[in-house]
């Protein structure tokens, strides 16, 4: 299968199937650079579903990327809920004040409906738009904030983590509320012609909590969430640790896991067994500052260590490229998933780590 | 001392207050409360914050050891202790961004080590240069989660000294793990790979310092 030259849903079918496709799926998450080549600022250029639709198509003829990432911003959830978005001219969208200001709020906790919401049906009318350019030769990837990490944006993240050790009646209140949401918003993006959902997952991380506190709480939740969303799901930790849990995450029934650049990449596909495929893991920060030479040696590095077999999306580590990462890097990344990238990877024999 | 710092360090990580208080106390039979500061609670919580580094402890139990020991701490040492350490004059802000978990860490390890510092809470970048002058701050700890924020201190930095301030900065924050060589690039004088190596830093400054 891998000599013949396949379009984008089918190569990244193919490497979800654990097989090896014609090359590595280029995952490139960029999501503001949409904005730089319209020539709007970031807050403009997510004011109109119009905007992002024409930024995403031509982000991914640009940068030959297998992915459509209609993903506006994390605090476009949180806007549902009553919360407020502060833009940034040179970053991502940040979210205002906690809605949830003190915990006994969650008693009386509601989940808002997401048609209710003008920023989620901005989002859909996006997805919509992208699926009638590209069909199915395309996947689109929509994004839920998983039911366990939006009280970090819902009441901010010291007191989400009192409120796990501390309040668990509580704690279950909330996942109960956000469960509900989450999996209403996920299916709303599958119905508009979404792929699969990037359910986005740090809390869970080993980074932020220890792993046995997961497999009582962040494991539970998506097994609840995952379970009720009508689609594929690639469970990301944002930047975080994860290899510590990676069968366990394998265990909720996600496809796809987003891995960091702090734990190595060889190390997480081993441990991946061919139950999830793996997404990453090119440092976004570091990015800022590569030479095309220095993307090249690392795209090299990525695919060499987690490429051979399938299974395998090269992309960031984050799941969002920063806005300060110029263009002739993304191009070079692109050139070089060209390049090395083509199966059979015969030239990882003779790669070391440290030699390019 | 050193037995004791284990079974602190255990009790710290599993979030046992009752057995993180006792250790404790033990401590203050033997020592005064900022002997037992420096020789119990500041090792703990380095050793929480290097396990953090390499992956063995998580955020969370990070974030509950530092609150648990500031607790403890101004317990024996309150605001007003002459024991405190109010030198040299410190603040900790977020800079631009809006992320305070990282801010609020820090603030709490360097409390439970016994220094005082202002909590200037989130600023922008002229609000902050004007207040750290307003104050004669001598050690400005700025924490951040994003990159445009992190990139932002090269800004406070250059306006610092254009002012002819000799303000120390240390950074800390998500950008700076990722990117060793950001430090450099936005003009800090240190960057704080964990909380408690924030307060290693200070400690190191507050010696060389007149």
């Amino acid at each position: 299968m891998n000599g013949t030259a396949m379009n984008s849903m089918q190569r990244t079918l193919t490497t979800l199937g654990q097989q090896e496709p014609d090359r590595v799926p280029l995952f490139l998450l960029t999501t503001m650079h949409g904005a730089k080549e319209l020539d709007l600022s970031i807050e403009e250029y997510f004011s109109r579903a119009e905007h992002v639709i024409e930024g995403q198509l031509l982000l991914l003829k640009k940068y030959r990327r297998d992915c459509l990432y209609p993903f506006f911003h994390a605090s476009i959830e949180t806007e549902a809920w009553g919360g407020t978005t502060i833009f940034l001219p040179d970053g991502p969208p940040l979210c205002g004040a906690p809605v949830i200001a003190r915990p006994e709020q969650i008693d009386n906790l509601q989940p808002p409906a997401v048609m209710q919401s003008p920023g989620l049906c901005r989002v859909l009318a996006t997805i919509g738009g992208l699926k009638a350019q590209v069909q199915d030769t395309v996947p689109i990837i929509g994004v839920a904030i998983s039911p366990f990490s939006l009280p970090v944006m819902q009441m901010g993240f010291d007191s989400y983590i009192e409120l796990i050790y501390e309040q668990p009646e509580r704690f279950e209140r909330l996942m109960q509320a956000n469960i509900a949401f989450s999996v209403e918003w996920a299916n709303a993006q599958l119905a508009a012609g979404a792929t699969a959902i990037c359910y986005f997952d740090p809390v869970s991380s080993t980074t932020n909590i220890p792993r046995d506190l997961y497999l009582k709480t962040g494991q539970q939740v998506a097994k609840r969430a995952l379970a009720q969303i009508k689609g594929p799901t690639a469970t990301h930790m944002a930047s975080g640790r994860c290899l510590p849990i990676m069968a366990e995450i394998a265990e909720t029934g996600t496809a796809v896991v987003g891995v960091s650049v702090l734990e190595d990449l060889a190390k997480l596909k081993a441990a991946a067994k061919q139950r999830v495929s793996l997404l990453g893991n090119l440092n976004g920060i570091e990015m800022r500052r590569w030479t095309p030479e220095q993307a090249e040696a690392e795209v090299k590095r990525a695919i060499a260590k987690a490429g051979r077999g399938g299974g395998f999306l090269l992309g960031d580590n984050h799941g969002e490229i920063p806005w300060q990462v110029p263009d002739d890097v993304l191009l070079a990344i692109s050139a070089a998933v060209e390049r090395w990238g083509r199966y059979p990877l015969d030239w990882v024999d003779d790669w070391s780590d440290g030699g390019g | 001392m050193e037995e004791l710092i284990k079974p602190f360090r255990a009790a710290l990580e599993s979030l046992d207050r009752i057995a993180a208080d006792n250790v404790f106390r033990q401590a203050l039979e033997r020592l005064s409360p900022i002997a037992a500061v420096e020789q119990l609670v500041v090792p703990a919580l380095e050793q929480v914050g290097a396990a953090w580094e390499d992956g063995r402890v998580a955020l969370s139990q990070v974030y509950m050891s530092g609150r648990f020991c500031e607790e403890l701490v101004e317990k024996v040492l309150p605001r007003s202790d002459p024991d405190r350490k109010h030198q040299p004059r410190s603040a900790i802000v977020v800079l631009s961004d809006y992320h305070t978990l990282g801010k609020r860490i820090v603030y709490s390890m360097m409390r439970a080590a016994g220094y005082e510092l202002f909590d200037y809470g989130r600023m922008d970048v002229d609000e902050l240069v004007a207040r750290a002058l307003a104050d004669k701050i001598s050690v400005l700890l700025i924490s951040v989660l994003l990159l445009p924020s992190a990139l932002k201190v090269r800004a406070v930095s250059d306006q610092l000294k254009a002012a002819g301030a000799p303000v120390k900065i240390l950074v800390g924050g998500a950008p700076f793990l990722f990117d060793a060589q950001l430090w450099r690039d936005v003009g800090a004088d240190a960057m704080g790979r964990s909380a408690a190596d924030a307060v290693n830093i200070v400690h190191g400054w507050m010696g060389e310092m007149p």
